[in-house]
């Protein structure tokens, strides 16, 4: 997606010394600076004393680079489908949830992880496929009836699921070599020995940021610099005329969605094994998906990433510094975008 | 409305004329309905209905005039609810301050109409689709709120023991009491609905869902007019809330949870959002479904059968089963409350 504020003229920053812009960056200086020194740094008593301790802190922090880089999995899916299609897929949870069973049983049968996440992928890949073709496309034009048609879907799925796969939590053997700790070249504290204690932090957790950045580069490549993206952007932007210009529209909607949907399927694997595979989850994360995009900014991949990060971040500091009022502090950032900026960081104007 | 050029014989018709024989008819059938009926469809079918009628009403308020579809609807009549528990009588052992059923209840319809018209400033400053998401994620955020929350809203267990009031010498949850309590709000908020929505207010909140953005240009405040039905609908959303807490002796998360908030849409999308009686059929015919559904096809998978009847509602007829009425019985003037999407969202 193209950079909105890059072609926004400022109108506060015409003709003076100090632009907005510049003050921003600045202050985005010192905020990166401060918060350097505070991963790197020997913490004195105040600081500990405010934020309960480096280990806590640091841990929020990084579980909620985790938790963002698992709600852009989901996410992007989401905003991808709504850019090009309108289409508000409200069953984007139950795909999740979907996804993580799928993904649970090949990986149980098989003994093979990865051939979960791949399948996971896959197979959710064909259900978007088939939802697309034999739901979509039927009403398309209609937004407010696909909206209501993906809430009856979420409805029947979560109910199916708790059919075939009942009530129970399930749990990902993850394999060996994704499991057990690394330490990380960050001192949290310093015995009275004078001997050094480096965090240590779950390396699955890292591989999931990991695979996330990833993925998210892989999305920013395929919709910025191949032909099927410029497709996709056109598809954004005019769909009527991507038309007319003889690019079989359907064709596109349904690779999109296929991705969509696939992308959901593999957060589902992905985040099962973290967390854990249960019914509700479906709910959780779309929610996660909501709140991403509404803050965000619908449609755009940039944005969904930036909405995952403030989000993730904002509910795992929530969960650490006031355990009880974490949602409203998710709640409260939606809040504030909307009245600031109601189309999303990234949006276009509605 | 315009009296130039209304006949004079057609003016001010007799009270008869202005009710409508469909209206007098189904008013004697549900006055005595209660002789007919046994205590469970008096409480169980009849008041619930009517409560979830209610609640629904307050979508189709919003959604039918204002083009706006809320998802959070149920989260308002909770709202009701939890001030009922606290400021009420409970036996969870916290809160329960024991105010009167008279300052309590206009306390909690007053609460849940400010907290809905505060989700209606939320969701007003979008169009359309973006309505729906977000007063979906609203509900959601709230769900997880009340249920992470001991200190206010007492947790996942949510308050237990709620009685309705003792009032002259009336208990107000026996059957034919509650069933009575049940239909004397439903009318008076369906009749307040159908006479607000040919109101000054009314027109103007159609006008708008129409075309907002004439409306702006001409002078009207678009967002305040929005704003004013979210408040109308948590008047009524509120007293419904009330209501149900009542009904059910209990408040806890799982009432206010995505699966009842998906339900109250569904029962309007069943009944139909072009008048106001859509929502109270809807929340028969889905009472009816959840009550005699376990014999069919069990109890564990109602939700299959209630998720299948909206799908396929949706599919054939996106106007509920009015729409299917009215295309039997085609009539003119039918307002197409989905229109505001198709121009809002391009």
């Amino acid at each position: 997606m193209s950079d909105a504020s890059r072609s926004r003229t400022d109108p506060l920053g015409q003709g003076q010394g100090i632009t907005r812009r510049q003050v921003g960056a600045v202050a985005l200086l010192i905020v990166g600076a401060v918060f350097l020194w505070m991963v790197f740094a020997q913490w004195p008593d105040w600081l500990d004393a405010i934020l309960i301790s480096k280990k806590a802190f640091l841990s929020a922090i990084l579980n909620g680079l985790t938790l963002a880089g698992l709600y852009f999995l989901v996410a992007s899916g989401f905003t991808l489908v709504f850019g090009l299609m309108r289409n508000v897929n409200l069953a984007h949870g139950s795909l999740y949830l979907l996804g993580a069973y799928v993904g649970y049983e090949i990986a149980d049968r098989t003994g093979y992880w990865l051939l979960g996440v791949v399948g996971g992928f896959l197979v959710l890949a064909v259900v978007g496929l088939v939802m697309q073709i034999l739901v979509f496309r039927r009403l398309e034009g209609d937004d407010l009836r696909q909206t209501l048609v993906t809430i009856g879907i979420s409805v029947v799925a979560a109910d199916l699921m708790l059919a075939v796969w009942g009530g129970t939590t399930y749990q990902y053997l993850t394999p060996d070599w994704l499991s057990g700790a690394v330490r990380l070249p960050i001192v949290t504290a310093v015995r009275s020995n004078g001997s050094e204690v480096f965090l240590a932090y779950p390396f699955y957790r890292l591989v999931v940021l990991g695979a996330a950045i990833v993925i998210g580069v892989a999305l920013w490549l395929l919709i910025n610099r191949t032909r099927i993206g410029s497709m996709i952007r056109a598809g954004v932007d005019d769909r009527a005329m991507l038309s007319a210009s003889g690019v079989n529209v359907h064709m596109i909607f349904a690779v999109v969605f296929a991705l969509g949907a696939g992308l959901a399927g593999l957060a589902g694997v992905i985040g099962g094994s973290v967390l854990s595979v249960s019914p509700g989850e479906d709910v959780r994360y779309l929610l996660a998906s909501l709140v991403v995009v509404i803050v965000g900014g619908m449609g755009s991949i940039v944005g969904a990433a930036i909405g995952a990060l403030i989000i993730g971040l904002a509910e795992q500091i929530g969960l650490v510094y006031f355990p009880t009022y974490g949602v409203v502090l998710t709640f409260v950032i939606m809040v504030v975008t909307l009245a600031i900026r109601p189309q999303g960081i990234m949006g276009r104007s509605l | 409305m315009s009296e130039l050029s209304v006949p004079r014989a057609a003016r001010a018709p007799g009270w008869f004329d202005r009710i409508g024989i469909g209206h007098l008819l189904l008013g004697a059938l549900l006055l005595v309905y209660p002789a007919m009926a046994n205590d469970f469809f008096l409480t169980q079918i009849g008041g619930y209905s009517l409560v979830l009628g209610m609640i629904a009403l307050s979508l189709m308020l919003l959604a039918g005039y204002g083009g706006m579809v809320s998802l959070a609807q149920i989260t308002v009549a909770g709202a009701a609810g939890y001030v009922v528990a606290i400021f009420g009588e409970n036996n969870s052992g916290i809160y329960g301050f024991g105010w009167p059923w008279w300052v309590y209840g206009p306390l909690a319809i007053l609460i849940a109409s400010l907290m809905s018209a505060l989700i209606g400033w939320v969701a007003v400053r979008t169009e359309g689709i973006y309505t729906i998401m977000i007063t979906l994620a609203v509900a959601t955020a709230c769900f997880y709120f009340a249920q992470q929350n001991y200190a206010l809203f007492n947790g996942f267990p949510g308050y237990n023991g709620l009685r309705a009031p003792e009032v002259f010498g009336v208990y107000w949850r026996d059957p034919v009491p509650f069933y009575y309590l049940c239909l004397f709000c439903a009318v008076l908020a369906y009749a307040a609905v159908l006479y607000g929505a040919r109101s000054t207010f009314g027109m103007t909140l159609q006008a708008i869902r129409d075309n907002p953005r004439r409306m702006r240009s001409i002078g009207f405040d678009v967002t305040a007019h929005k704003v004013f039905a979210w408040w109308l609908a948590g008047l009524i959303a509120g007293a419904a809330g009330i209501l149900l807490v009542w009904f059910n002796g209990r408040i806890s998360p799982g009432t206010i949870a995505v699966g009842p908030s998906i339900n109250i849409l569904v029962i309007a999308i069943i009944g139909g959002m072009r008048h106001p009686i859509g929502p109270f059929l809807g929340a028969v015919i889905v009472t009816l479904m959840q009550t005699f559904a376990i014999d069919i096809i069990g109890a564990e998978r109602f939700n299959t059968l209630i998720g299948m009847v909206f799908l396929i509602i949706v599919f054939i007829s996106p106007d509920g089963i009015l729409g299917l009425w009215e295309r039997v019985k085609p009539k003119a003037g039918g307002e197409d409350w989905r229109a505001s999407f198709r121009t809002s969202v391009k």
